[in-house]
């Protein structure tokens, strides 16, 4: 039963710590850099909350591991060990592996590895010891008896400390049969009496079993609080102490922690009590409306509509408050960058000042968990590629340390994170080169700056003359594309050749709520997200034109853009089929446009999205379904795996 | 059953601390750390405090100190909860007026008893 409890703040331990190794590297950064002793401090303190935890929720490897941490932070808290650059590389290691113990623990498998073992030895050598076993504590003689004589005098300020003799005879007499003589000589005349003071003490006899150790525990808090004497009245000879003294080892906490990727997320008080009172005013506004339902005349029109209005607001307060919920800033996801680019700096003999702007910034839990990845590959091929070596750029006047900057902010009803650096830009030869080479483009192609830019996203394209193990092995900008249109997000450039690089994302603010158009197409209607709609236009027969192959184009402005028919795409019947009859919604995704050809618009809404994969199967060209205010459902067009099934579809 | 204020910054073990005492019927009011628990103390009466050493803003045995220059608190049981390897820790508790300590890692049936064991 007691385990069951226990077992539920598992992940709440775990949630915590990871919390406390963040705080414990960043404050480890901010030292290596001469931070104050405060920071010692709060490293300490995550040491030890983590130490205690995982003793306390069955981890004894971790708490073991900590300890070492723990003992070398005492030194460096206490001044007896000077910080520096060693130390600090020590301790970040340390932090590291016990990510690795946590995941490893979240997932049920040992900890310990070579690596645990190699650094925690590595802390003890630094610590100046050796790892060894607890010795048993030896025997001594006299520790049993048939009977004991206790001489128990407390000090006269025990009872303020909140330790009653009463207490203590009770525990006694647990142990035994207890006989209690009080000992007034310290007794003074009632004037002097203070009634909060112990003027008390006692001669116990206890007869039984009970052994000095035990005795003793009892008076363990009040040691330094009383003149206490313990001897045996009959002693005992001592027996052989039994072998299996030590407690059976804790069962492994792994199936505790089963599903523990089901994740929860941490919400202030004062968005939860924003919550409260808005349900708070729903219910009001219900039990007002809830009037008209056993009588209603016209005159009460008025009123009805009102309330009406009053629960529209409060429906769409509580949307957005509940929507509130799952946001968290982005400064979680920006603290694991100062000792990313440390590290990397380090390794490429780099100097780099790192600037994180926005970091209260929220968004939700599910796109902050999958930007980090994208984010991680922008800012390793910013110092990797963008940013040149110090003396290059003392070369081209340039300070020495480069800039990169990493912001979050929003714009419109998106949420935009930039990285940017001062480097050297887009090497425009290099990237023509390239792509000439892959056959990407052809060689009398005029490229503008723009469409240069683009091509860095083509898969397997990297301009790295030597690949190196940082970055440019060729997973590279075509992922972090495809991993942002996964979350409804864009991804864009612009550089200046010797000035810098800046990658724009463009995220949504929720993947639960999408602005989208209704287009009807047959008797299905279909909703293309806002974000992705450039125009919709009714196409006239001059700007339609038919290339060979069976590919139709479609003339926008001073482009071509082919046209996609939904209705054959998905397959609906009653369509149109003619293009003039039809409305043609300019699109665009992952840096591609095309035209939707749909009967006609429905209207704007918000829709609330619900999972096709989770509900049914993956279904490309879609992300998911809503339900439509008439109870009807609706696919929600996904327009970066339409393009993608497009251009597919023609290459086969 | 007793009413009892349960102190540590740390949300797991403070969550288990209060569910543990929870559960065996006790009143119990939780604080992250030693100036939100004395803010919780001035406003009400305890018959037992629980509080981590280790915490941001006032650690546990500057908080025993202030509980102790106020009269309501004066012989109120306050444990301390210590790790092993902090023995001067407790001695440091006491010497500010904690009554006992508690040592991690203990486990449900452990808190029980010690509480038991102060409130009787």
């Amino acid at each position: 039963m007691a385990s069951v409890g226990v077992a539920q703040f598992h992940q709440v331990f775990f949630e915590e710590s990871l919390e406390g190794l963040d705080v414990m590297e960043s404050s480890l950064l901010a030292l290596d850099e001469g931070g104050d002793s405060e920071l010692v401090n709060t490293i300490f303190r995550a040491a030890h909350s983590i130490k205690g935890g995982s003793a306390t929720f069955g981890f004894p490897e971790m708490a073991a591991f900590t300890h070492e941490a723990e003992s070398l932070l005492d030194e460096l808290r206490d001044g007896r060990r000077a910080i520096d650059g060693t130390i600090v590389e020590l301790l970040l290691r340390t932090v590291d592996c016990l990510r690795g113990m946590f995941a490893r623990a979240q997932s049920g498998q040992p900890l310990n590895n070579a690596e645990a073992e190699s650094l925690r030895g590595q802390m003890a050598a630094a610590l100046g010891r050796k790892i060894e076993p607890k010795a048993a504590p030896s025997r001594r003689a006299g520790d049993h008896a048939d009977a004991w004589r206790i001489d128990f005098r407390p000090h006269q300020g025990m009872l303020a400390g909140g330790n009653d003799p009463l207490r203590l005879f009770r525990e006694l007499a647990a142990l035994g049969e207890l006989q209690v003589q009080p000992v007034l000589d310290r007794l003074p005349p009632l004037a002097a009496l203070k009634p909060a003071q112990c003027h008390l003490g006692w001669v116990l006899e206890l007869g039984g079993p009970a052994t000095r150790d035990q005795i003793a525990a009892v008076f363990d808090w009040v040691e330094d609080e009383c003149e206490l004497t313990i001897e045996p009245l009959h002693v005992v000879a001592d027996e052989p102490a039994p072998a299996a003294g030590v407690p059976a080892g804790k069962p492994p906490a792994a199936a505790a922690v089963h599903g523990a990727e089901s994740g929860s997320v941490r919400v202030s008080i004062d968005k939860i009590d924003g919550l409260i009172d808005l349900v708070g005013e729903l219910v009001i506004t219900q039990s007002m409306l809830d009037q008209f339902r056993e009588e209603f005349d016209t005159a009460k029109l008025a009123l009805l509509q009102q309330g009406l209005t009053q629960l529209a607001r409060h429906t769409r307060e509580l949307q957005e408050s509940v929507m509130g919920v799952r946001m968290l800033p982005i400064g979680s996801v920006f603290n694991r960058f100062p000792r990313l680019v440390r590290d990397l700096t380090q390794k490429l003999g780099k100097q780099v000042k790192l600037e994180l702007v926005g970091e209260q910034t929220e968004l939700d839990k599910t796109v902050l968990e999958k930007i980090g990845d994208p984010l991680v590959h922008l800012v390793r091929n910013a110092i990797d590629h963008g940013l040149e070596m110090p003396d290059r750029r003392r070369a081209v006047g340039k300070a020495q340390t480069g800039a990169l900057r990493l912001e979050a902010f929003h714009r419109g009803g998106n949420i935009v994170v930039e990285v940017s650096d001062d480097g050297a830009g887009l090497n425009r030869e290099a990237i023509v080169a390239k792509a000439l080479q892959r056959g990407l483009i052809a060689s009398g192609d005029q490229l503008s700056d723009e469409q240069v830019a683009e091509l860095i996203f083509q898969p397997g394209f990297s301009t790295a003359a030597v690949a190196t193990d940082l970055s440019g092995r060729g997973v590279g900008m075509d992922v972090v594309r495809r991993n942002v249109s996964d979350l409804g997000g864009a991804v864009a450039i612009r550089t200046r050749s010797g000035h810098g690089t800046v990658f724009t994302i463009t995220l949504p603010l929720t993947l639960a709520i999408i602005d989208g158009l209704t287009a009807a197409v047959g008797r299905e209607h279909y909703i293309v997200p806002l974000v992705s709609i450039i125009e919709s236009v009714q196409a006239r027969p001059e700007t339609l034109h038919r290339v060979t192959g069976g590919g139709e184009l479609f003339r926008f402005r001073d482009e071509y853009l082919p046209v996609l028919r939904l209705h054959q795409l998905f397959g609906c019947t009653g369509a149109q089929a003619a293009i003039e009859e039809g409305l043609l919604i300019v699109v665009e995704g992952d840096g591609t446009r095309v035209a939707l050809l749909v009967d006609g618009l429905i209207g704007q809404q918000q829709a609330v999205v619900k999972s096709l994969e989770a509900n049914y199967r993956r279904v490309g060209g879609i992300s998911g379904a809503t339900i439509l205010a008439d109870g009807s459902v609706a696919l929600i067009v996904d327009v970066a795996g339409l393009i993608r099934l497009q251009s597919r579809s023609k290459a086969a | 059953m007793a009413r009892i204020l349960a102190v540590d910054d740390s949300v797991s073990m403070r969550g288990m601390v209060a569910f543990t005492l929870r559960g065996a019927g006790h009143e119990v009011t939780e604080a992250e750390d030693g100036q939100l628990a004395l803010d919780a103390a001035r406003g009400s009466t305890f018959d037992l405090v629980l509080a981590d050493v280790n915490m941001p803003v006032m650690d546990g045995i500057a908080m025993v100190r202030e509980l102790r220059t106020m009269a309501q608190y004066q012989g109120v049981p306050i444990l301390m909860l210590t790790t092993e390897s902090h023995t001067d820790k407790k001695m440091e508790g006491k010497a500010a007026g904690a009554t006992g300590w508690l040592v991690k890692p203990f486990d449900p049936d452990q808190l029980l008893a010690t509480v038991k064991r102060v409130l009787g």
